[in-house]
């Protein structure tokens, strides 16, 4: 039999590291709610599994997102995942072939070279020897990167890297010496039997000229198993844990499984398959702006998979969403991080067990409540019936230029309206919401809920894409909710309101909750090309920045908030336009502070288009009276 | 030959120091950007404490300044500065060149511009004013709504643009408090049968008699002081104007219809001074007002020798404390020439 002791190391890891992920994967699959198992059961057995092959192979080993993001980035990535994914399976194949028996112990594809030093002289062999040390040419140049990027992250177009804990640094120093050390290794081997291919054969020819090789070989298969051995071990508690965690990942978002509010089985596999490639740091306007480098996505991810305090870390966030989109492992960051910001909760507390091999969760008896209301005080609302309502909420309220916009809209468009908050309303919710208290929020929901069933409408529309979002994610309503954006695109579609073209230069800033947060980006350009010179900007759509003003963050100052406004603004009008044009009163107001160029909501651009109101309405509304006085 | 010294700035602080440099015998250069002397006290009907009329300073300030030695040059502005050493040179915006051994900058304050803060309404509900719209309406006597009636119910709204991290002035004004008392009285002497609710923060009384002033308003004139911030003003179908706010003595939120909202405008550091501190490297701080050399005993000095300030261009300053400021900008120059070497 072909063993030798220096084997060992890796074999303990390996065997570790298989059972590690047995047991792991039954607990994972244990803690799965009953529907997200019944899914996961059906994807099995359904397209969810052949989509989730190829998608492991185009992101987990080719890395294609990252690629496209930044080409250097991606290639490091590839070479390392994608070329050990190719030096284990050729090497398996290898031995299987030229090995002395089939079906070898995965050692012995491992260190083939070791047992069978004088193989790879001739012929087949030899082909097969040059194409083995091209894919472990291939990972060290990826390698290469990757240590570079450590010492200087500029190497692979980044402007910051992820800082790590000792533990990461031992598992990725063992990283690191895992393929040098198989390259010496092999090389040695090679330079004694004087074999090998262009790679290991040249290298170990060269060496064997002024070292004894035959004595050197040992010591690096040594490192090599070592190095190995340690890695596996390591693996579970490290970043790398992200290797195969991210299949798993994958195979559950196929299956249609989602983050949630609650913290689970899913979160805490997205929470392990992060990488930490830091492609969220620099997406971050916290740290382009100002300097924060050390709450983006891959440190919170960090902070939970370490069990440290992340209450800082949670809500020192603007919630604009830009990471969400740009991670190419796709976790959903901002959801993650609203679990901890609810995280005095019980069921989002867990702890890490066994030095962190598992987690558990916290055994807190429920808090009772008491059941009165915060919010008994808010007196009883009988709306008068109408089609549609109009929701300003609070910011809106703020800038009464939108507000007065709004109804002149309304008023012009002839529809039967009603202003429900036009006295001043409830909170849509939404500031609770982010601030991670739902209890009290859900209160201001049903308050708002009730208003607007007694009302009779059919639409709702919000001038707010903060209340907007609340209102189609959070609110069970069978009304329909439009941004005033939709609502105002719908109403030119109809040719219910008639404009002028403006001959104004306009530049458009997606708002984050109506961008990112909800997916409404045509129509506000739509509107805005209807009356005006619409121009493009460096950051359109998905790429929007946030204005800074977000609710989402109360742990900046405001001077750091208005100097990631002024950075905004100063972005969005470079080409000079004649109106910076926003469909938030939030991004409205934070951005007139900071800008010279006149900032103004879609709503206002249109109200000042708007030609007089057609006679239609006057025809409408004597109808109407006439149709009142016959009381039909 | 007699020194030269130019004087930026012709309102209180310039002229009474343009005034007490010639009479000590220095030739003034005295820069205006406006058709006329006076600044801000043009704006204003009547002063606090004592509410004596504005023009009675105006008179004593064009009183003093009424002297040979004194070159005034009104609708100028400066384009370019130069210095040398000791020597100082000003190309006007008509091509001028003035010369001088020192210069005193007096460039004084811009009222906050109330439409920033969009939630009030200035600009947008024909009803919101500002303490200078009111002294203007004090000065024709005539309190007026936009439909030509007569307001009953009027707010006053403290600390708009002072106090307010949102609109990046963490500073106090000082006057606005005083100002605010001042109004309200007179407008309950205009109008006896309203009603004026002052909304406020602090009561910042810290000039002699203006907690005199401030008793009396309540005691006197019934004003009503309501402790909290109005977040915001809407206008209802009648032209009324709703505010809310909240009352922090009573802990509990507040909606009210006013009919006249008055905003007390806070000070900033004037246009004209920004647009001085970057041509001449003048420093400025934080609160974007002059840097001064030393808060304590050297208000005057800036970091350029021979450049001095004098009132409010360093800090919110009221008509007293503007007046000594620029005495001691004075006394500054004339120590400054007396031993500067050529």
């Amino acid at each position: 039999m072909q063993f030798d002791p220096f084997v060992i190391p890796f074999n303990i890891g390996l065997y570790f590291i298989l059972i590690y992920s047995v047991v792991r994967s039954v607990i994972w699959f244990r803690d799965l709610s009953r529907p997200d198992k019944l899914r996961l059961q059906r994807g099995f057995f359904g397209t969810a599994f052949v989509q989730s092959l190829k998608e492991i192979f185009l992101e987990s080993l080719i890395h294609r997102k990252i690629l496209k993001t930044n080409f250097k980035l991606g290639y490091m990535h590839m070479s390392l995942a994608f070329g050990w994914f190719l030096l284990i399976l050729f090497g398996t194949i290898e031995a299987d072939i030229f090995g002395t028996k089939h079906l070898n112990a995965p050692y012995k594809a491992i260190f083939f070279r070791f047992f069978n030093p004088e193989h790879g002289g001739m012929g087949f062999e030899a082909v097969y020897g040059f194409f083995m040390d091209l894919i472990l040419a291939f990972i060290l140049s990826g390698l290469f990167l990757a240590v570079s990027k450590r010492f200087y992250s500029k190497v692979v177009g980044m402007r910051k890297t992820t800082r790590l804990k000792a533990t990461d640094k031992i598992a990725l120093i063992s990283l690191w010496l895992i393929f040098p050390s198989r390259l010496l290794a092999e090389s040695f081997t090679s330079g004694a039997h004087g074999n090998g291919s262009f790679l290991t054969g040249s290298l170990g020819s060269w060496l064997a000229t002024f070292l004894p090789a035959q004595q050197m070989a040992y010591p690096f298969w040594w490192l090599y198993s070592l190095s190995l051995g340690t890695f596996f071990i390591l693996l579970p508690i490290t970043r790398y844990m992200h290797i195969p965690t991210e299949l798993f990942l994958i195979f559950m978002r196929n299956s249609g499984i989602k983050t949630g509010d609650k913290s689970g089985t899913y979160s805490e596999v997205e929470t392990h398959s992060c990488s930490s490639c830091g492609i969220c740091i620099d997406a971050c306007q916290l740290n382009f702006s100002v300097g924060i480098t050390n709450i983006q996505s891959a440190y919170l991810m960090k902070a939970i998979r370490n069990n440290d305090d992340v209450s800082d870390i949670a809500h020192n966030c603007l919630m604009c969403g830009r990471c969400d989109l740009k991670c190419p492992v796709g976790i959903e960051l901002s959801p993650i991080r609203m679990i901890q910001r609810r995280a005095g909760e019980p069921e989002n507390d867990f702890r890490n067990i066994y030095k962190g091999y598992f987690r558990s969760r916290q055994s807190v008896a429920l808090e009772k409540t008491n059941g009165s209301s915060a919010y008994d005080f808010l007196p009883e609302n009988n709306p008068k019936k109408a089609d549609v309502l109009f929701f300003a909420g609070c910011m809106t309220h703020l800038t009464p230029t939108i507000k007065n916009s709004m109804i002149k809209i309304l008023e012009a468009s002839g529809v039967n309206y009603n202003f429900i908050d036009e006295q001043g309303g409830v909170c849509c919710g939404r500031p609770l919401m982010l601030a991670g208290q739902d209890k009290e929020a859900r209160e201001l929901i049903n308050y708002n809920s009730r208003m607007i069933w007694k009302s009779g409408a059919h639409t709702l529309v919000t001038s707010c894409p903060i209340c907007y979002k609340v209102f189609k994610e959070s609110y069970y309503l069978d009304v329909e909710v439009l941004h005033h954006t939709q609502f105002i695109k719908r109403m030119i579609d109809e040719g219910s309101i008639k404009m002028n073209f403006l001959h104004k230069k306009v530049v458009y800033h997606t708002p984050c909750d109506l961008g990112r947060g909800s997916g409404v980006y045509d129509e506000p350009k739509d509107v805005l090309k209807h009356v005006s010179r619409l121009e493009k900007s460096k950051f359109e759509d998905e790429n929007s920045l946030c204005c800074g003003g977000s609710l989402g963050n109360m742990k900046i100052s405001n001077q750091q908030k208005s100097k990631i406004a002024r950075d905004a603004a100063a972005e969005l009008t470079k080409g000079n336009p004649d109106i910076l044009a926003t469909a938030c009163p939030l991004c409205k107001k934070t951005f007139s502070a900071v800008t010279e160029t006149r900032v103004a909501d879609i709503s206002e651009i249109v109200a000042e288009a708007m030609m007089q109101p057609s006679v239609k309405k006057y025809i409408l509304k004597q109808v109407n009276s006439i149709k009142e006085l016959a009381n039909i | 030959m007699s020194k030269q010294v130019i004087v930026i700035g012709g309102g209180v602080a310039g002229l009474e120091a343009a005034g007490q440099l010639s009479k000590a015998g220095i030739e003034v250069s005295l820069i205006e950007k406006e058709n006329k002397t006076g600044g801000h006290l043009n704006d204003w009907y009547k002063l606090f404490p004592d509410r004596r009329n504005s023009s009675e300073v105006k008179e004593y300030l064009d009183g003093i300044t009424h002297h040979d030695g004194i070159k005034l040059l009104t609708n100028t502005t400066i384009e370019k500065f130069n210095s040398n050493k000791s020597h100082f040179s000003i190309i006007t915006n008509e091509g001028k060149e003035l010369t001088a051994d020192a210069v005193v900058v007096a460039t004084g304050f811009d009222l906050f511009k109330s439409a920033r803060k969009e939630e009030y309404g200035y600009g947008i509900y024909d009803n919101v004013i500002t303490s200078t719209d009111l002294e203007e309406m004090f000065r024709k006597g005539k309190i007026v709504l936009s439909n030509g009636n007569v307001p009953k119910t009027i707010g006053i709204v403290h600390c708009v643009g002072s106090r307010d991290e949102k609109v990046g002035n963490l500073y106090c004004s000082k006057l606005c408090c005083v100002t605010a008392v001042k109004q309200a009285i007179e407008l309950r002497e205009h109008l006896p049968e309203s009603k004026v609710f002052c909304f406020y923060m602090d009561m910042r009384m810290g000039g002699a008699f203006y907690e005199e002033l401030y008793r009396e308003a309540q005691e006197k004139w019934g004003v009503n002081f309501i402790r909290g911030k109005v977040s915001e003003a809407g206008e209802a179908i009648d032209n009324k104007l709703i505010i809310k706010v909240e009352d922090t003595l009573a802990g509990r939120p507040l909606k009210m219809e006013v009919d006249l909202l008055v905003l007390m405008a806070g000070m900033e550091m004037s246009e004209g001074g920004k647009k001085i501190s970057k041509m001449c490297g003048l420093n400025t701080g934080e609160n974007r007002f002059f840097a001064v050399a030393d808060h304590h005993y050297g208000s005057n000095r800036s970091n350029i020798k021979g450049v001095f300030y004098a009132g409010t261009c360093t800090a919110p300053m009221n008509i007293t404390e503007t007046i000594s400021h620029a005495r001691a900008a004075v006394s500054e120059v004339m120590d400054y020439l007396k031993n500067v070497r050529k």
